[in-house]
């Protein structure tokens, strides 16, 4: 049985990717599981210099689902060169360094600093909702998107996701967009943006007042928009969005995904991305399928 | 780390307030006090996130560990329908816990309501030390565990809100008119914020080794979500600290309340 994908020059032994902003740089969900049986990491969202992230709260749960809003903590691209990427080169799996920025020169200087770096892709976050400048500014508008990835196509040399907000009206003009700037690979969703309020002392209970969506309650709509953008593109999609096991992956990847990305479900169940690769053999088994790239776009309308 | 643990006892302490014992040889055999466990409710969509509970003692001998927790919520409220035999999902220990006072020092420990739980685990594993415990509640029916926090203090204050038992008004009270007198050499506190505070504060102005244990909305439970932090100092500027890895145990002096 084959499991390997190839996501326009990005190898992955198998498509469960673990999801930007869930899963830190692998270190914490080492202690649980051999990182070498996942396809790929898609690391915390990087920028340029270190970022302290929002006030607390930063989590709300909500009806099948949380909010977060982290505003993208993390330790800034030089640290992570200088001491996560020797850890997480030490597993066979592919890392994608998923980076986010104020400005349109943030991009590109994170790009080009990655470039040179030991990544096998990266994610262009532009579809944060969590920080009050750039990102989801840029990732609001098919305008933002065109501006902003074709000025990191220029300097990337490594494969370009570009992962999507679905806080638009219509998300294939923003993978359209992507497509069509340069982008090799569009990632969909991030969260969506909403709010959650404690009736008790009559506040948002998250300290950063909003907050992204993510977990069960929101995977009826990543499948309509991966279905949909995947008709849009030709550039292979990357399905996202209340995964928590084959059966969600399995849908994704029938809805035209040529890989997952798996992120809140483990938070509950820290083992969630090596069983979702165990199911994901057993679906192929019992449909008879040989290789998984047989089941992107599988589905029978 | 991620086991389902065996429920050997239940009962309900008081109001909104359930004891569990727990079967895990693992647990009881690696917990040390101030560390937590996140705990399943069910495995539903509702409340599906894990609760993140302090542990309130360990036996290793009998394999089995204690926890306490309120009920404040759907997840708990499903928590407190467990009965004896069922099982739970049970990922820990977690955190970093409360640094052991050595043998012939003079400890006190502040707890305020259902922040004296992990003070007791403490108190029963610092052997050779003395010991003043001063525990606030809300009011005389919420005063929990006396009894063992008797057996393993040398000194035991009570404080209630209402003054229905012990000290009336805030255990902080008690605590600062304590220290006009002694001087202590560790103190620890848990419960909630402004309490704490009130405790740092007394500790770092007289020079006193202060451990506080912190508590936020969690997610993960290990360190990757970066979602319960707290702000600490860092140098002259401020970062934000990671709850469930980094604590909940914190060094009085390196939180910003």
């Amino acid at each position: 049985m084959d499991l390997s994908v190839n996501i326009a020059g990005l190898k992955l032994k198998n498509p469960i990717i673990a999801a930007s902003g869930t899963f830190g740089f692998g270190r914490e969900f080492s202690e649980f599981f051999d990182l070498n049986l996942m396809g790929g990491i898609s690391v915390k969202g990087l920028t340029l210099n270190p970022r302290k992230g929002n006030a607390p709260p930063r989590i709300a749960e909500t009806p099948a689902g949380i909010l977060n809003s982290v505003g993208l903590q993390n330790p800034g691209v030089h640290a992570f060169i200088r001491d996560e990427i020797p850890f997480l080169r030490r597993f066979d799996t592919a890392i994608i360094a998923n980076i986010a920025g104020n400005t349109v020169d943030d991009y590109c200087r994170i790009a080009e600093i990655l470039s040179d770096a030991d990544i096998d892709a990266i994610e262009l976050n532009v579809s944060c909702p969590n920080v009050k400048e750039g990102c989801l500014m840029f990732g609001s508008t098919a305008e933002g998107i065109s501006k902003v990835t074709a000025a990191v196509r220029r300097v990337c040399k490594k494969t370009l996701i570009v992962k999507l907000s679905p806080n638009v009206t219509d998300i294939t003009e923003m993978a359209k967009a992507a497509e069509d700037s340069g982008a090799d690979s569009v990632s969909l969703i991030n969260t969506l943006l909403g709010m959650a309020i404690d009736i008790n002392t009559k506040k948002p209970i998250l300290g950063n007042v909003m907050g992204g969506l993510s977990g069960p309650a929101v995977k009826p709509v990543a499948v309509r928009m991966v279905y949909q953008v995947s008709k849009t593109v030709k550039i292979p999609v990357i399905g996202m969005g209340g995964i928590s096991g084959a059966e969600d992956a399995v849908e994704f990847l029938l809805a035209g995904a040529s890989a997952v990305m798996i992120g809140t479900a483990g938070f509950v169940n820290p083992y969630v991305w090596v069983e979702t690769v165990e199911g994901l053999k057993r679906y192929m088994e019992r449909h008879g399928f040989e290789k998984v790239t047989e089941l992107t776009g599988a589905l029978l309308d | 780390m991620n086991f389902d643990v065996v429920i050997e006892k239940t009962e309900k302490l008081a109001e909104n307030i359930y004891f569990l014992r727990l079967r895990s040889e693992r647990i009881s055999a690696e917990a040390v006090p101030g560390q937590f466990v996140n705990i399943k409710c069910h495995d539903g969509l509702d409340a599906f996130l894990r609760r993140p509970i302090s542990i309130m003692r360990a036996n290793p001998a009998e394999k089995t560990f204690d926890i306490v927790y309120m009920v404040r919520g759907k997840g708990t409220r499903i928590l407190s329908c467990l009965e004896c035999g069922d099982t739970a999902d049970c990922v820990g220990p977690l955190g970093r816990g409360f640094t052991l006072p050595e043998k012939g020092e003079r400890i006190c420990v502040i707890g305020g309501g259902i922040g004296v739980f992990p003070l007791l685990f403490l108190l029963e594993r610092s052997k050779d030390v003395h010991k003043t415990a001063f525990l606030g509640f809300r009011t005389r029916d919420m005063i929990v565990l006396q009894k063992d926090f008797e057996k393993v203090s040398d000194r035991l204050v009570i404080s209630t809100d209402d003054g229905s038992f012990g000290h009336k008004g805030l255990i902080t009270n008690p605590f600062i008119e304590y220290l006009q007198t002694e001087k202590p050499d560790r103190v620890y506190t848990c419960g909630p914020l402004p309490m704490m505070k009130a405790v740092a504060e007394a500790c770092i102005e007289r020079n006193i080794f202060c451990e506080v244990s912190m508590e936020q909305r969690m997610g993960c439970g290990i360190g990757a979500c970066l979602v319960c932090v707290c702000k600490v100092r860092h140098n002259d500027d401020f970062g934000y600290e990671r709850i469930c890895r980094d604590g909940p145990v914190f060094s009085a002096e390196k939180i910003i309340f």
